[in-house]
């Protein structure tokens, strides 16, 4: 254990770094190549039934759970206020459960599907599923997402991120030997290159003290181009993809507004969705929606770990003073300028590059760390000297060597092959096989995937190593709620009969009704608060009972 | 915990081979070389593609999401 993940169990995450509570969203692309019109809900659905069914070989009765949906506010809005239902487009109600219906069953798969056994005890189809390592698997829209737990730091969000692709990985395997089914394959990127785009997002917990307009001043120059450092890389130009090309982000193509509630329609750079999952007075959840999904783990790490820092800076009321003149527009500008060159205007009537702006963003996050002590290479708190040493390694390197920058920067690392191609093959920008590599860069299996030859070739730096990643599959992190989730989900699994972010709901014989158990406070049911308490039960009702401090009604004898 | 033993970035290692001298390769030896291992790679990939590309791609449609 790092120094400052545990240094005060249930307290605050040393200030002014790169610590931070935080989280990743994934929405997978999905295609069955042999059952092109298949129902994209459905098909969603199948692979959160693989997965717990995967989940129920492993652990004899079950390791997750159903989702709580108490808590969920997806219309509350950060500047203040909320959407009313009626004005609302319907892809912003998640705080209902998803309603698959039979006709959208039978028109995937034939009437004969609804008499078959894709159903659980209830007699509905699992939609949603809370994991034994504390995240969330579900049905978003006609995606499948894995939400990661809430992690302390940016190789945390690594770990947890690259084990949702295992999860992942793991229902498409379940679901290639069924032979009832047609194989799905998941892609780990946000387009279609046919006019559609689906998320990655992150989420930050940050004081609700910070006024909202601090934040949309102090990200939006960061976040117009953060992408050069944490692009994916994209064939094609325009939502569309109608003009030939290579650009560095997948997302920059489909913002079209600066600050807003929406994340399916008119996309804005600084997203406001306001649920708390927490504290509500005390803390806001951040809610990333500009981000593109990363394979890569040094893009991904520097992704997390320097918008934490960023963070930080806005907290301490110490972010750069820039403005950029028209963001959405530059936002694109740099996306589509793989050189690097092109100057985007200030408000102040300067003219910078995206990395003139990113080293503006290093200098003063360097400064903050390091008159907070958290970046000190032995008593600081462990991860942010390593953040903004790699941060200034891949700005220097995207500067001047850019060949030593396609081993960490994932847009660079596609763009190598698809050089390779180019070169080999006389490939033009609109040749299929070019936007092939594109797709296939994302896809999740390792004999397939792209990414994953080059990793295997060792030619990916990797940030945690193979086994963490794997034990992150199963294992929350210790330092958050999330262990506490996780570790009910498979400890108990026959007794919670749900969870969601900020509660944990059992059914316990002896107990008259149902026992929610809020988890509100982020750092609270950490291993240090509530390890030995899992330690000491192998019984739902004893761990209740202890955890409330009431003994149970004595069980009918 | 997984994630929390985070590695070190890479320069340090520079300091290491700085111990080792290594005659520097002729320029065009290295353009060859690495070029080899670019050929390498694709052929790699070339195996793994996706047969017929076009309709491969045509075909990947999805539908919206945030």
């Amino acid at each position: 254990m790092t120094a400052g993940s545990e240094a005060s169990p249930g307290g605050a995450l040393p200030p002014g770094g790169a610590m931070r509570v935080m989280g990743s969203e994934t929405e997978y692309g999905i295609h069955a190549p042999s059952a092109p019109g298949a129902n994209a809900t459905m098909m969603s659905a199948r692979v959160v039934q693989a997965y717990a069914q995967v989940t129920r070989l492993r652990a004899a009765g079950g390791a997750e759970t159903r989702w709580d949906y108490t808590d969920e506010e997806p219309l509350h809005d950060a500047r203040g206020w909320t959407l009313e239902r009626g004005q609302a487009h319907p892809s912003q109600l998640t705080d209902q459960p998803p309603v698959l219906d039979a006709e959208a069953v039978a028109l995937a798969y034939g009437r004969d599907e609804l008499d078959l056994d894709g159903e659980d005890e209830s007699g509905s189809l699992l939609m949603n599923m809370v994991l034994g390592n504390g995240a969330r698997l579900y049905v978003d829209h006609a995606h499948p997402e894995y939400s990661s737990p809430e992690v302390t730091n940016p190789a945390g969000a690594v770990a947890w991120d690259a084990a949702g692709d295992l999860v992942a990985l793991s229902a498409v395997r379940r679901l290639a030997g069924d032979p009832e089914l047609p194989p799905i394959n998941l892609y780990k990127n946000n387009t279609d290159n046919k006019s559609v785009s689906y998320g990655s997002h992150e989420n930050y917990l940050m004081p609700r003290s910070v006024p909202f307009s601090d934040i949309v001043k102090g990200l939006t120059p960061f976040f117009v181009t953060r992408q050069i450092i944490c692009g994916s890389g994209r064939v094609g130009i325009g939502q569309d993809s109608s003009r030939p090309g290579y650009q560095i982000s997948q997302r920059a193509d489909f913002f079209e507004a600066e600050v807003g509630l929406e994340t399916t329609i008119r996309r804005p750079i600084i997203n406001t969705r306001d649920e708390p999952h927490a504290t509500a007075d005390k803390y806001r959840r951040l809610h990333v929606i500009i981000g593109d999904a990363n394979l890569s783990q040094a893009s991904n790490y520097l992704k997390f770990g320097t918008t934490a820092m960023v963070l930080s800076l806005i907290e301490a009321g110490l972010a750069p003073r820039i403005e950029v003149h028209e963001p959405v527009a530059a936002l694109q500008t740099v996306s589509h300028d793989t050189s690097l060159t092109a100057k985007i205007r200030l408000v102040d009537g300067r003219r910078v590059t995206a990395l003139d702006l990113q080293w503006m963003y290093h200098e003063a996050a360097a400064k903050l760390a390091q008159d907070t002590g958290v970046a000190d290479a032995v008593d600081g708190d462990g991860h942010t000297h390593a953040v903004l040493d790699q941060w200034a390694a891949t700005l220097t390197q995207l500067d001047s060597d850019r060949s030593a920058a396609a081993n960490s920067v994932e847009w660079l690392a596609k763009l190598s092959i698809l050089e390779g191609y180019r070169q080999r093959d006389g490939l033009d920008w609109d040749d299929a096989r070019l936007g092939l590599v594109d797709l296939q860069w994302a896809d999740i299996r390792p004999e397939k995937g792209l990414y994953y030859r080059l990793l295997a070739r060792e030619r990916m730096q990797r940030i945690v190593n193979d086994a963490d990643i794997a034990a992150a599959v199963t294992e929350p992190p210790s330092d958050t709620r999330a262990y506490f989730r996780g570790r009910c989900v498979s400890s108990f699994s026959r007794d919670v009969v749900g969870a969601s972010w900020d509660s944990v709901i059992f059914d316990v014989p002896g107990y008259g009704r149902l026992q929610r158990v809020p988890t509100r406070e982020p750092l609270r049911g950490t291993k240090a608060l509530t390890g030995a308490l899992f330690a000491r039960h192998r019984e739902a009702g004893p761990f209740l009972a202890e955890l409330l401090g009431s003994a149970p009604a004595p069980p009918p004898a | 915990m997984a994630g929390q033993e985070q590695q070190q970035p890479q320069p340090r290692d520079s300091e290491v081979e700085e111990e080792v001298p290594v005659p520097p390769a002729p320029a065009e030896g290295q353009a060859s070389a690495s070029t080899q291992g670019v050929d390498d790679l694709l052929d790699e990939i070339d195996g793994v593609l996706e047969s017929n590309a076009e309709e491969f791609v045509r075909a990947f449609v999805q539908k919206g999401g945030q």
